[in-house]
């Protein structure tokens, strides 16, 4: 489907044909109508801050008295030192966000949260771009049973209901991961397992957008030409046709981040998601509606943080849309 | 016509086939269904070893999937482990109508989804009623005024409201509606449940209960497809067709309602047809968080309990509903649209 793009779009599409400016390449001018959208541009500044305060917040604001180890400590082990004569605390100057049920600072565990909910938001997102591109490049340009296979599979995944996909894919693999270690952190198995779950539950859509561009794609002289020359199949893919449609997929792991990062959030409200002490803004809220009437901070600031980060990873790929593609060939995928 | 749609129905049989085996596959790795049978007093482990060859566990899984799929009436079992097939089968299998029974109740899957289904279905009906009408007219509106503050202000809150996880919104509008309304003394909504066991189940109980999930559904989506009626009625403006309408004499609202509004709600018709099916999956998080006893909540339940003949039959049901809708839709949308034809 086509959407109507922007009137600055427009605008800048008008400015960029015009002689003013004639050597501008393409991804110039895909960049200067993405800084014209104004949403787009506070999406990435506010998208900017989280990121800032997942990263840096810790070593800045995550520093406590912890009563159970008697003794000051900061960073992570502040996020999970559980004090439980300080539970269910309201927000307060030593709590910013107030404690949960087991008596953990909000504020830091949203910190460190974070980290895991934006980490799990990209990996799965770059997951679902890589196992789109490929499947949907690989059906369209082999064509035949290939094609009618990869495809029949994709329709199959797009007939059962997506949540229902990840509660049963966090099943199937739940608790069956090792832990690891990234960026000076422990991480368990779980945060892996949800993001090879979300990754493998999401790339159907940009299979098919793929899929009919490569179509029309592989038709084209240049690549009947790279054939002759005698470049390999593999080659061919990778090189020639799926950089011919890199919008679509940069529009797609834009707002698969932001899919991924609410869907983690559902497995986890579930009570499906990340296990253990590492936090997410996801597992944060397991259990918290239960603390509705009492403690409504325990849902309210991890869930606003949430609606934040995805409200400006859409606003920055709508205009990401609208900056690559103004013609609307990659359609609405959210 | 006809041929078209048998065409259509042929094609969905190895597609539905496919996704049975993608499931089945899947539901493998959920552990030992026996294991977390009987919580409070767990059997014997010899008993488990009887309990897993009358549910024909100990079976290789190509011949459970069998057994699943056209039953095993037609072969006796070996069902004292003596290693001589003496008993003969039961079940029917889902080709014959026969999803088996859960293993948690031991009742029908059919007639546990029977008693949930009329509950999902009452909630998201009602949701779907009032995303239509809503989108519509939020659509329409915003189309009419494109660029107006109306219309951006329009634009900003739908960003909003498709970019909220839908237990933000959920215990955002419990914590207005009902615990805030009651502290302050004025008449508040219930949280939970489909009605008040006090007052028995009644329409108004039902009713009252049913505003806060239904308008915690509902503005998701409006968010969502007030958008698209708005893009696609855009689109059917800018058309040379409104354009001689307009200088044949209509006036700017006869054009809109007589030949836009046609145009552009035929995509629209589309996305709500391919939507429908999923109506019967219900919300899992919303039933969740409302305690509403639906599908959603049915399926939740049994993926805890690994009871896969439930689960396979909630999912194989939907995936049968999502294919019969997509050939209803395409159908329905050849003889709204006569520029299409099928073939």
């Amino acid at each position: 489907m086509t959407t109507a793009s922007s009137p600055s779009a427009v605008v800048d599409l008008a400015e960029g044909l015009a002689p003013a400016s004639p050597s501008l390449s393409p991804m110039a001018l895909a960049q200067r109508r993405f800084r014209r959208h104004r949403m787009a541009m506070v999406g990435t500044a506010v998208l900017g801050l989280l990121v800032l305060f997942v990263s840096f917040g810790g070593p800045i604001w995550a520093r406590g008295y912890c009563a159970p180890l008697q003794q000051t400590v900061s960073g992570e082990a502040w996020a999970n030192c559980n004090d439980t004569s300080e539970k269910l605390r309201a927000p307060s100057a030593a709590h910013w966000f107030g404690t949960d049920v087991i008596g953990r600072d909000i504020f830091a565990r949203t910190i460190y949260g974070g980290q895991i909910s934006l980490l799990i938001g990209v990996a799965a997102a770059l997951m679902e771009v890589v196992l789109g591109a490929v499947i949907g490049a690989v059906a369209a340009y082999y064509g035949g049973w290939v094609d009618s296979a990869l495809m029949r599979f994709t329709e199959a995944m797009l007939n059962i209901p997506s949540l229902f996909l990840l509660i049963i894919g966090a099943r199937f693999f739940g608790g069956g991961l090792p832990t690891f270690h990234l960026l000076g952190r422990e991480l368990t198995g779980s945060v892996l397992m949800i993001i090879l779950i979300i990754g493998a539950t999401s790339w159907m859509y940009l299979a098919r957008i793929v899929r009919a561009n490569v179509l029309s794609l592989r038709e084209r002289e240049y690549v009947a030409a790279a054939r002759a020359l005698g470049v390999s199949n593999v080659r061919i893919i990778f090189t020639h046709l799926l950089p011919n449609t890199l919008a679509p997929m940069i529009v797609s792991a834009t707002l698969g981040v932001a899919n991924a990062i609410i869907s983690e959030a559902y497995v986890s409200f579930l009570g499906l998601g990340v296990q253990g002490a590492t936090a997410t803004w996801g597992n944060m809220l397991d259990g918290a509606y239960q603390y509705l009437e009492q403690a409504p901070w325990l849902w309210f600031f991890p869930g606003t943080l949430i609606l934040l980060t995805v409200l400006s990873i859409n606003f920055v790929g709508d205009g990401l849309r609208d900056a690559l593609d103004p013609h609307g060939v990659t359609g609405h995928s959210g | 016509m006809t041929t078209y749609i048998l065409r259509r129905l042929l094609q969905a049989v190895p597609q539905l086939l496919i996704i049975s085996v993608i499931l089945f596959a899947l539901m493998q790795g959920f552990g030992d269904p026996v294991a977390t049978l009987g919580a409070r007093n767990p059997p014997r482990p010899e008993d488990k070893i009887r309990l897993r060859r009358m549910l024909g566990l100990d079976q290789p899984v190509y011949v459970q999937y069998l057994v699943w799929l056209v039953g095993n009436d037609w072969m006796k079992l070996d069902m004292d482990g003596d290693g001589v097939p003496e008993t003969p089968g039961q079940r029917k299998g889902v080709l014959r109508g026969d999803f088996g029974n859960s293993l948690v109740t031991r009742r029908p899957v059919l007639d546990m989804i029977a008693d949930r289904l009329p509950n999902t279905l009452l909630l998201m009906v009602t949701a779907e009623l009032v995303i239509v009408v809503a989108s519509l007219a939020i659509g329409i509106y915003s189309a009419a005024r494109q660029y107006s503050l109306a219309d951006n202000v329009i634009t900003a809150f739908s960003f909003v409201g498709f970019s909220m996880p839908v237990f933000w919104l959920a215990l955002t509008l419990m914590y207005i509606f009902a615990v805030n309304f009651k502290r302050w003394g004025l008449p508040y909504l219930p949280t939970v449940g489909m009605f008040d066991p006090a007052a028995g189940k009644t329409w108004g109980e039902l009713a009252r209960h049913m505003v806060l999930p239904v308008t915690t559904l509902s503005i998701i989506s409006i968010a969502g497809y007030s958008r698209f009626v708005r893009s696609s009625m855009l689109e059917v403006l800018n058309q040379d067709y409104i354009r001689t309408a307009r200088a044949k004499g209509l006036n700017r609202s006869q054009a809109m309602w007589r030949h836009a509004l046609q145009n552009a709600a035929l995509p629209f018709i589309t996305i709500i047809g391919l939507d429908l099916p999923f109506l019967l999956a219900g919300a899992v998080v919303t039933e969740r968080i409302f305690a509403w006893p639906g599908m959603g909540r049915l399926f939740i339940d049994h993926t805890e309990r690994a009871d896969f003949p439930m689960l396979m039959g909630i999912l194989m049901l939907i995936a049968a509903a999502v294919v019969v809708f997509q050939i209803i839709t395409d159908v329905f949308y050849s003889f709204l649209d006569p520029r299409i034809r099928l073939g």
